[in-house]
């Protein structure tokens, strides 16, 4: 049962990095990047299923913080340059 | 006073952490804890915004929690919606960036209209003014009239929010 | 009993964050992919999240309402940040977008300041 979960979060972190390496400009770069972290906090909770060690809810959260922060900074980065490729 | 709601909150958190209290945490996990809290009660308390007696009224509570579940229904329609728009072959949208109108001055009651319109039907927001207006990004434009697109998009959530915290 | 409740759940956000990623590859332009992409997401997440809530032990469970918090709360912010910096710095929207006020206001006022 755990294991269809775990591949249908594998499907959806390569379509995220499929947009990733293909993504026209920078920002769809960033928009995937961010939506990547939530997925990873979904891999944690499975993880905890799988395991029953409530050690990776820790780690769910601290990804979730560090995914935002990481998502803040790439806008102001991209607000103040512009850049592109 | 709102620096002794953030120590307490930033306690109640902690300890949330840390629930699990085994020989490992004990009482120094605790004792941290309590320490923790303090300095960031001292050195945050001034970023809190507007604590005043209106939250001790408890009809902004109920009205609150009424909010939460108008909330979770939109989300839901919501989210129904761009799964159909995603899995229609031909993607049925018609996107565009509108401009709506706000009353509310409140900081927190703004973040929260701003963040609830992010999260339901086919809109996010993409800039708030200091004069009250709002930039929206909408998935399905029915009307570009300023008025006519407040009373959709902002309306239900703005009711609400004006008996919370105005 | 708490354990189907939770499976329903779990799998139901498993499904909303496949569609979520769908619409991030299948949507032509920045907006709508983070449109799709932040509200099926967050949704989807929070759903595997409530499951847990419902069927793990409590502290797990204060763990589990503690991200659930953090998530909703944060993502939509960090998806009002990327929409506007995106907007900032001009990229173009798709061919098929009806109006763009956002962007009309902003060069009309650096016109006026110049």
């Amino acid at each position: 049962m755990i294991i269809f979960g775990f591949i249908i979060l594998i499907i959806c972190s390569a379509l995220c990095l499929y947009r990733i390496g293909r993504g026209p400009t920078a920002s769809d770069r960033s928009v995937a990047i961010d939506i990547l972290g939530i997925i990873v906090v979904a891999f944690c909770v499975l993880l905890y299923f799988k395991t029953g060690d409530g050690f990776y809810l820790i780690v769910a959260i601290a990804w979730a913080l560090l995914s935002f922060i990481g998502a803040l900074a790439l806008a102001k980065f991209l607000e103040d340059k512009g850049f592109d490729e | 006073m709102r620096r002794l709601i953030l120590g307490c909150m930033a306690f109640i958190m902690w300890l949330m952490l840390t629930w699990p209290f085994n020989s490992s945490v004990g009482y120094q996990g605790i004792f941290i804890g309590i320490i923790a809290s303090c300095f960031v009660a001292i050195f945050f308390g001034d970023y809190i915004p507007g604590i005043s007696e209106k939250f001790l009224e408890p009809q902004r509570w109920l009205w609150a929690i009424y909010y939460i579940f108008v909330f979770l229904w939109y989300c839901f329609l919501g989210n129904l919606d761009v799964a159909y728009r995603v899995l229609h072959p031909d993607m049925p949208i018609k996107p565009g960036i509108v401009k709506v109108r706000t009353k509310l001055n409140n900081l927190i009651g703004l973040t929260i209209l701003a963040n609830s319109i992010t999260l339901t039907p086919g809109t996010t927001t993409i800039e708030a003014t200091d004069d009250g207006y709002l930039y929206v990004h909408w998935i399905n434009v029915k009307t570009q009239d300023e008025q006519e697109a407040t009373e959709i998009i902002v309306k239900k959530f703005e009711e609400i929010l004006e008996r919370i915290f105005e | 009993m708490k354990e189907t409740i939770s499976h329903i759940f779990l799998f139901i956000g498993l499904l909303f964050d496949l569609l979520g990623c769908i619409g991030l590859v299948r949507f032509p332009d920045v907006y709508l992919r983070l449109m799709a992409a932040t509200k099926s997401v967050t949704l989807g997440t929070g759903l595997i999240l409530l499951s847990v809530v419902i069927a793990g032990s409590a502290p797990v469970a204060a763990k589990a309402v503690l991200v659930l918090l953090f998530i909703s709360v944060t993502s939509p912010t960090a998806a009002h940040a990327l929409a506007r910096a995106s907007s900032v710095s001009d990229i173009k929207m798709w061919e098929g977008t009806v109006c763009d006020k956002f962007t009309e206001d902003r060069k009309r006022k650096t016109n006026e300041k110049t």
